[in-house]
């Protein structure tokens, strides 16, 4: 088996306040390249706390995620930044695009913020992006001039833009209606059998957990179960 | 475009209104501190030539600084004498023309003797006391302006007549003389003299205008009774700000009174200073209100702007890069307002340059003005540090902003 893109060992996650919550328990997992894992549970249960703790956007209260084999608890700010914006790309419920800018632009900031590629070559990549989702006649569209269904699509081209291995979605479908739902969903489907992506989405919808490779179910910030669902077709 | 750069403006761009109001303000504080600026260093400037032109820079006259020391005075601790008839004393300047060829080998500008007098003028039925200085045509012009102030005459007409004098137009004018009308002086020595009238000048000064006439030395001291009478000996230095210096060296060696033009008006002086102060008090306080826009808007911005922080760092943006965004935001509404403030300013300032009014105390009819590129160097350094502080709160608070909060909140 592969070395896993991201690790959890034994991270929980309390929120301090006058009465401590304990968002994550203990948990451990590891996902592997081109894996397609669901994260279901009751609403509350800890789904997106888990994905954000795997995310690097939140620190465990104990335990370590480690990234490429790396381990990020001793990571500066700064570091964790940097492992965001190459190795990880997120997809949040609602789209979260920059209202003032064009769809193209906002595909384009992550690789500005990277700076490897030149003014030219990000401006191309971001457009061959969102034309290969389908957005091609749309790149001088701002997000509100776009469907939820197609702003969330360019969601997911900008979490492309500097080709990080694993994709992290928090109910990605979670404000789309049906038709937009399994637009979204085969665009995450296709970036694991054809980009050879990791994806990672946090669902309530069971159904298209079912349609996904692994299911990790969150019981009270624990993980109930971790199970092997059918393999994604290539 | 710089990514920064981008999002700053972007930023600043669909705030139009906003960032207008925050514009105009720093606008407003840099066109009205460069305008008080030019207006308050322009008539201390033209106020301190006028003074520095009127005056000697240097005057040293037949007194000394404190009484004579009394023998006992000099050989015991204490003494106390009564009953004491001061000595009469010659008045004038031991040896002037001496004096003045010793001072002349350090002395960096020129001198010119003169001998201050009163006397009572009498022309037609009229009776006025007026000043009558005694002048070296030759000399004078090295160290007063008076043959640039001449609109009748010149120094040199001095010499045209036995007792020729030079009379303020205003004086001229009170009592109805002209070039050539025969006038009558009578000093407080009891010398009286029929004079004739060869010139006036007009130095813009009204009370001099209206109470002064000059004469050749000897006249004067024909009027003053004493043959060979110096009761002053007047400097124009060639730096009029050194004369302080000069000054005190020319009291030590001569032992006479010297005063500079600094001590002389050192009242004015200290009000200048005093002026100062307030006036760059006044230009601080229009700036920092004007920052308050700036401040304003940024925080507007950033508040609206707190998801989108959330997503950009969440994307891997740094805490810098987002603290320069805003910052670069404050910047950008700050150089415009710069920009725009100096043309604002440059306008204010010629259009009280333009203003036209009367003071009884001079012939100017104009504010006097200065442009000077300090004042706009100045005024936009503390608009732009001032937006800096103003801008910088508030993105050291975006900055600080935790994505998972806002994330949160938002789904």
């Amino acid at each position: 088996m592969s070395a896993p893109l991201v690790e959890a060992r034994g991270i929980t996650k309390i929120l301090d306040g006058v009465v401590p919550v304990t968002l994550v328990r203990d948990i451990s997992l590891a996902i592997a390249p081109r894996e397609f894992v669901a994260i279901t549970g009751p609403s509350g249960s800890g789904k997106s706390s888990l994905l954000y703790l795997l995310g690097l956007l939140d620190l465990p209260t104990s335990g370590d995620v480690l990234i490429d084999g790396r381990s990020t608890s001793q990571m500066s700010e700064e570091e964790r930044a940097a492992v965001r914006l190459t190795r990880l790309g997120f997809v949040f419920q609602f789209h979260f695009l920059l209202p003032e800018f064009s769809i193209t632009e906002n595909v384009a900031l992550p690789m500005r913020a990277l700076g490897r590629l030149p003014a030219q070559a990000i401006i191309k990549r971001a457009q061959e992006l969102l034309g290969s989702i389908g957005l091609g006649d749309h790149l001088h569209k701002t997000p509100d001039q776009l469907s939820g269904g197609q702003r969330q699509r360019v969601a997911v081209a900008r979490a492309l833009a500097n080709d990080p291995p694993l994709i992290l979605a928090d109910e990605p479908t979670g404000s789309l209606d049906s038709v937009a739902t399994g637009q979204v969903f085969e665009l995450l489907r296709d970036l694991v059998t054809a980009h050879g992506k990791s994806v990672v989405a946090v669902t309530h919808d069971l159904d298209l957990a079912r349609q996904m490779q692994r299911r990790l179910h969150v019981v009270d910030g624990r993980l109930a179960t971790d199970e092997r669902l059918t393999p994604v077709e290539n | 475009m710089n990514l920064i750069l981008t999002i700053a403006w972007t930023h600043v761009r669909h705030r139009a209104r906003q960032t207008l109001v925050a514009i105009v303000g720093v606008m407003t504080g840099v066109g009205f501190s460069i305008m008080m600026a030019a207006m308050m260093e322009g008539s201390q400037d033209d106020f301190i030539k006028t003074l520095v032109d009127a005056l000697p820079h240097i005057s040293i006259t037949d007194e000394t600084r404190e009484p004579t020391r009394q023998p006992a005075e000099l050989t015991y601790a204490a003494a106390e004498i009564h009953g004491l008839t001061p000595q009469v004393r010659r008045p004038g300047i031991k040896n002037p023309m001496a004096m003045i060829a010793a001072l002349q080998t350090w002395v960096p500008g020129a001198l010119t003797p003169s001998v201050q007098s009163k006397a009572v003028l009498r022309f037609a039925g009229r009776n006025l006391t007026v000043s009558v200085i005694g002048i070296d045509p030759r000399t004078e012009g090295d160290v007063s302006n008076l043959a640039t102030h001449m609109r009748q005459g010149t120094l040199a007409s001095l010499y045209r007549a036995s007792n020729a004098v030079l009379l303020g137009d205003r004086l001229a004018a009170k009592i109805g003389a002209r070039v050539n009308s025969n006038i009558t002086l009578a000093s407080a020595e009891g010398a009286s003299m029929n004079a004739t009238v060869v010139g006036t000048f007009h130095t813009g000064f009204r009370v001099t205008d209206e109470t002064t006439g000059y004469v050749l030395l000897k006249t004067a001291q024909v009027l003053e009774r004493q043959t060979g009478i110096v009761n002053e000996i007047r400097v124009r230095t060639r730096d009029p700000m050194q004369a302080r210096l000069i000054s005190e060296r020319i009291g030590e060696e001569t032992g006479y009174k010297s005063i500079s033009w600094q001590e002389a008006q050192e009242d004015l002086l200290s009000a200048i200073t005093l002026r100062n102060v307030l006036m760059y008090t006044i230009v601080g306080a229009i700036l920092l209100v004007a920052s308050f826009g700036t401040y304003n808007i940024i925080s507007t911005i950033t508040h609206e702007k707190t998801r989108d922080i959330a997503i950009l760092k969440s994307l891997g943006f740094r805490d810098r890069t987002i603290r320069s965004v805003f910052i670069i935001e404050a910047l950008l509404v700050g150089l415009a307002g710069a920009a725009l403030g100096w043309i604002l300013g440059y306008l204010l300032t010629r259009g009280l340059a333009a203003l036209e009014f009367k003071t009884p105390f001079s012939d100017s009819n104009h504010l006097p003005v200065l442009y000077s590129a300090s004042h706009y160097l100045l005024a936009t350094t503390v608009a732009l540090a001032s937006s800096l502080v103003a801008g910088y709160f508030p993105a050291r608070a975006a900055a600080k902003l935790h994505p998972v909060d806002i994330i949160r909140g938002a789904t």
